[in-house]
């Protein structure tokens, strides 16, 4: 039995056992032991029915739990006017736990952290992993959300845009650790989208495998980063990326657009060109002006700078920068990138060595201390 | 979450308004100080924002390449002009402002005569991965 199809059967469970009375935090509590019992018997002695099994030792683990704290009186004698379990579906359980895991009354971080393991499945200890952080914190920020909710109603509508919100910031954290956050989130998301029909569900979904398709392209094997147009092409998950248009086309079909499409319309279109040279740039620009509609982002503006200047040339694209706050960031690697283009190499070299110093990763940082240092020198030459 | 490091400073950063050398007080304000730093850590973990901390020595060493097969050169500390770093902390919050808060706290920790110290804490954003998704 795999990891991950282990992880697959943690939501339902945990829904279930609430279902019968348990409270959440209670609940996740039993399944998290649940399944480590499972990992140390089920390799010797694998069950037939392994969600019947995983229900059976949560619910006792559970039980035990309570019968051990005094301070939890009130389940036990909620446990003993339960009637006898039947066989339960699951698909609302799960989609409830999606909801109640990322509750508007959390800090984003908290509900990454509580998505991970109660709907994903993951150890505290993966979590702390993957997100650099001790193991203790962890576990505090947890159990502090799982407090949060406490008093939260697992039969409150839900909403589908805060859960995404989590997964994209999940999907965003990329790699670190033995967790492959990207991975994880496009399983949950795929998990998510099988079970509630929404057009920005799909959206998310399809965007996650475009830019996950291209991942191995992304970065050299020194860890640099390697600019879109100069990726390796014949690296991209041609399969992911089929995969990916399908899913947006299906959402797109629906005429419900909003920003996760129009962003997966957007990788869509790059994904689709087999030379840098053949993106269709003009495309680009109309669904950045839609993206625009839909959210007034100024990065989504910021990027549209970039596109505007592939399709009408870097004048255009300088003119419609002009326009954004000059104070977010990237905003001076846009510029540099266009005055370039645009036959100046003294400001863009100015302008990405200003670039390197407020970027906020390394691998940036080192990109556009690069190309201000190429520029500089054929400067000298 | 973003990380941060608040930098503490032997010297480097402007004085700090209490400032009296820590081995002037009293042993008690010695204690209520290191009581105050294990507090502060052990709140934050408690909300989930703790990384690490770390004191550190105010004894620096310069070191350098000096040619090949030639030993590195040592300099000695520069005792009266460089930036001393006593320690740091490492926290993971949801924003910058939470970050400068948390600093806030920390630089009132008690001194002499129970007081806060009022030092000056450097606060510094760890750079991190690249976003794979930037639209």
């Amino acid at each position: 039995m795999d990891e991950v199809v282990l992880r697959t059967l943690t939501p339902t469970v945990i829904g279930i056992l609430v279902r019968r009375g348990a409270d959440f935090a209670a609940a996740e509590n039993a399944v998290q032991d649940a399944l480590v019992e499972a990992v140390r018997v089920w390799r010797a002695d694998p069950p037939r029915d392994p969600q019947g099994w995983l229900i059976t030792v949560a619910w006792r683990k559970f039980l035990d739990a309570t019968r051990t704290d005094t301070s939890r009186r009130r389940r036990e004698a909620l446990v003993e006017v339960e009637p006898a379990p039947g066989p339960a579906p699951s698909v609302d359980d799960t989609l409830q736990l999606y909801f109640l895991c990322a509750h508007p009354s959390l800090a984003p971080a908290s509900a990454v952290a509580l998505t991970l393991r109660a709907v994903g499945g993951l150890t505290t200890r993966q979590i702390a992993q993957a997100y650099l952080v001790p193991e203790a914190t962890m576990a505090q920020r947890i159990t502090r959300a799982k407090r949060t909710i406490s008093k939260v109603r697992l039969d409150q509508p839900g909403d589908v845009a805060t859960v995404l919100r989590v997964l994209y910031l999940v999907f965003n954290e990329g790699y670190s650790g033995d967790v492959d956050l990207a991975a994880e989130a496009i399983r949950l998301t795929r998990q998510l989208a099988a079970e509630v029909r929404h057009e920005e569900v799909a959206g998310l979904l399809a965007l996650m495998l475009l830019h996950h398709a291209r991942r191995l392209a992304r970065t050299a094997a020194d860890g640099s980063l390697v600019p879109l147009a100069e990726q390796d092409r014949s690296l991209w998950d041609t399969r992911l990326i089929a995969e990916g248009i399908d899913v947006l086309q299906a959402a797109l079909a629906r005429d419900r657009l909003g920003e996760f499409q129009a962003q997966a319309a957007i990788a869509a279109l790059h994904a689709d060109a087999r030379t840098a040279e053949e993106t269709d740039w003009v495309q680009i620009v109309e669904w950045y002006d839609e993206l625009v509609r839909l959210t007034d982002s100024p990065v989504a503006r910021l990027n549209r700078a970039v596109a505007v200047g592939e399709a009408d040339g870097p004048r255009a694209g300088l003119a419609a920068l002009a326009e954004i706050d000059p104070a977010l960031p990237r905003y001076a690697a846009v510029g540099a990138y266009l005055h370039e283009r645009d036959g100046d190499p003294v400001t863009a070299a100015r302008l990405y060595a200003d670039a390197a110093r407020s970027a906020s990763s390394l691998a940036e940082r080192d990109h556009l201390t690069r190309q201000a240092a190429r520029l500089n020198a054929q400067k000298c030459r | 979450m973003a990380k941060y490091l608040l930098l503490k400073h032997y010297r480097g950063a402007p004085a700090p308004v209490n400032d009296v050398p820590m081995d002037q007080w009293t042993p008690e304000e010695v204690s209520a100080h290191m009581q105050y730093m294990e507090n502060f850590a052990a709140r934050i973990e408690s909300t989930g924002e703790y990384v690490d901390s770390q004191a550190l020595s105010p004894e620096g060493t310069f070191v350098r390449y000096d040619g090949e097969g030639r030993p590195p050169v040592t300099d000695g500390p520069f005792a009266e002009t460089k930036d001393l770093i006593a320690g740091w902390m490492v926290i993971d919050v949801e924003t910058r402002e939470r970050a400068l808060e948390l600093a806030g706290e920390l630089s009132a920790a008690p001194g002499a005569g129970g007081k806060p110290i009022h030092e000056w804490l450097e606060v510094r954003p760890f750079l991190t991965e690249p976003p794979t998704i930037t639209e």
